[in-house]
């Protein structure tokens, strides 16, 4: 899992939704050694913000040595990559932690929101390789994003807080209503949503990979930042907090401890 | 021209003038797949305590105009798991060894740097100036009576040389860079971070879980540089100064307050490679100016 730092170019950004950006990077390094489920430091050329922001890899084309980011504006940072235009560059690390594990057995991948982006690499990935029935369940708050790109993969059910797209509610009330089976449960998004996923599959002996953030320096497992706490100890203080940065972002229900 | 930027910490040779701050680059292994370990004048590990710390709660950390604020805590993995694991890691490179040591009682301090007496590590450097645990730390970092008694009681049973390293937060660093060099401190490094906060104006609460954390990165520079330099007038022994260090330009103006050699923080988050292009600028700056030793310039803006 070799992490390269690099100057990609900016091949075409566009805006998809209000304040949501979707970008395509080229970046071979990143796009030969990427998976599903890992993400990519972008740092920004305004030296007065230091930290590198950590968005997920939503498409990956290994044919091309491309990657696909979609990330929503909400702050300076990512109003800064938001400028961007053909040709531009950008300073990039990645890829970043560890992926989802992928399992052949009906899928349900489940995004909430800005969670919903890199749940389109693993749809695309898991179809491909011929799991069984993969669903995407993908809950908004107002606008929809993304839908098309999901339509073309698979099934998809929608939730919106309003009710205009879909259940009206969240994606649990989607599972629910559209009574949805699976062995698997892949998920994304905020934290109310991760921990409703979790009560939901241990409760139905279902696993589930949580796809979690936190605040984050290095990025690569160094400065113990990002910790989030686990029932097993962890491999870098055998203590239980792992890296969300190294150590994940996804990690098993199981494992997972809300602080 | 070849220059020499070699330079010697309490006896200790260094191939040059720059190490990673502790807390900031792990024990080197995580950034050995992006830089080469073997260009680093020393490695500073994160800090060990005798026992496992689980380290503070989350965020830890959070970003302000040209630094950062963190609460970490000094989450590590007590004495034994470093010793096993990390010191023979780090052996493998061509690369001084500096053991960052934390503490919440005297009796702590002591303990570690016993454990390390018989391991091959070069440099031992004692933080008394977190800002970021309850207990111990800092507590021994604000007050020079208090810095005088741990030191001298790290420096009995110490059998590498000790780096004292020093809190920004106290009211005046002379009386404290005096008072651990009386105890025996055999080189001291500074500035820790200095205590800050923010708050998130749209949530209405604090950005760290911990409330207060330590500022760090280039907003602080001048704070270390000005520490560095009157630190450096009021001892005789070797100062690594830190502190907002993110060209060989910042390197070199705390070489030219009076540190002999430099260490690389926060920049490394911003830039994995920092800390060796860090040396590389350094060098270029020495080819420019035609200045053959680093060790020329030390202090150099205070001799006529
Ligand atoms: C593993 C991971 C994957 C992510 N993937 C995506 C994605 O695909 N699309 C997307 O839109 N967003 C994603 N995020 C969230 C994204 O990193 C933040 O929205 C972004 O860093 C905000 O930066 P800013 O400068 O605009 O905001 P500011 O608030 O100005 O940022 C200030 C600091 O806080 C950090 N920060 C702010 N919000 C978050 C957050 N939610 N999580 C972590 N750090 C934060 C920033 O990185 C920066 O250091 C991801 C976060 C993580 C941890
Ligand atoms: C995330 C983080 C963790 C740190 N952990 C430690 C530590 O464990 N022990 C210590 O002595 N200093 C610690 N420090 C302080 C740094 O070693 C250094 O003194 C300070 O950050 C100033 O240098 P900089 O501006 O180059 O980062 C930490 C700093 C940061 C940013
Ligand atoms: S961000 Fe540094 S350890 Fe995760």
């Amino acid at each position: 899992m070799a992490i390269t730092k690099t100057m990609a170019s900016v091949i075409r950004q566009e805006c998809i939704g209000t304040g949501i950006y979707s970008i395509w990077l080229e970046a071979k390094e990143i796009a030969d050694h990427a998976r599903a489920g890992q993400f990519v430091n972008l740092y920004c050329k305004d030296a007065s913000r230091l930290l590198p922001r950590p968005i997920s890899l939503c498409e990956i084309n290994r044919d091309h040595g491309t990657i696909r980011l979609v990330y929503r504006v909400a702050g300076k940072g990512t109003e800064e990559f938001s400028h961007l235009h053909t040709d531009h560059q950008i300073e990039i690390m990645g890829p970043l932690g560890n992926g989802f594990t992928q399992q052949l057995n009906r899928a349900i991948l489940i995004g909430g929101g800005i969670g919903i982006p890199p749940m389109l690499q693993l749809a695309k990935e898991l179809t491909e390789q011929g799991a069984d029935q993969v669903k995407a369940v993908l809950g908004y708050r107002d606008e929809v994003f993304l839908d098309k790109e999901f339509a073309d993969i698979c099934p998809v059910y929608y939730a919106s807080e309003d009710g205009r797209h879909g259940v009206k509610g969240t994606v649990m009330d989607a599972i629910r209503s559209y009574a949805l089976n699976g062995d698997m449960i892949y998920a994304c998004g905020p934290t109310p949503m991760l921990k409703a996923v979790q009560a939901y599959a241990l409760e139905h002996g279902i696993t589930a990979q949580l796809s979690l953030e936190e605040r984050m320096a290095c990025g690569i497992g160094a400065c113990l930042a990002c910790v989030c706490s686990s029932k097993e100890t962890d491999a870098h203080t055998h203590v239980h907090n792992k890296r969300v940065c190294k150590d994940g972002p996804v990690f098993f229900a199981e494992e997972v401890e809300w602080a | 021209m070849g220059v020499n930027t070699s330079v010697t910490i309490a006896g200790v040779n260094w191939k040059n003038p720059v190490t990673v701050a502790s807390g900031t680059f792990g024990s080197g292994a995580e950034y050995s797949e992006l830089i080469d370990l073997n260009e680093l004048g020393a490695v500073t590990t994160k800090g060990v305590a005798s026992v496992p710390w689980q380290g503070n709660p989350t965020p830890r950390i959070a970003e302000t105009y040209g630094g950062m604020l963190n609460a970490v805590g000094l989450q590590n993995p007590g004495i034994d798991v470093f010793i096993k694991r990390d010191i023979p890691y780090l052996k493998q490179y061509d690369t001084k060894i500096i053991v960052n040591v934390c503490g919440k009682t005297v009796a702590d301090y002591v303990d570690v740097v016993e454990r390390l007496g018989d391991e091959a590590v070069d440099l031992l450097e004692i933080n008394v100036s977190c800002p970021n645990v309850k207990e111990g730390g800092i507590a021994f970092g604000q007050d020079p009576d208090a810095l005088y008694d741990i030191t001298k009681a790290v420096k009995d049973v110490a059998k590498q040389p000790v780096i004292m390293k020093l809190s920004p937060n106290v009211t005046d660093i002379v009386e404290m860079a005096k008072a651990a060099e009386a105890a025996g401190a055999d080189a001291l490094s500074l500035i820790n971070t200095i205590t800050g906060m923010k708050i998130d104006v749209h949530k209405r609460t604090f950005a760290l879980a911990n409330k207060t954390g330590g500022l760090s990165g280039p907003a602080i520079k001048p704070v270390a540089v000005r520490m560095v330099y009157q630190a450096a007038k009021a001892v005789r022994i070797p100062i690594i100064g830190m502190g907002g260090i993110m060209t060989g330009e910042d390197a070199i103006e705390f070489i030219m307050a009076g540190a002999t050699a430099v260490s690389v923080g926060t920049a490394t988050f911003r830039d994995p490679l920092a800390a060796v292009r860090i040396v590389r600028e350094m060098e270029a700056y020495m080819e420019r100016y035609q200045v053959e030793d680093i060790n020329e310039l030390r202090g150099c803006v205070d001799r006529d």
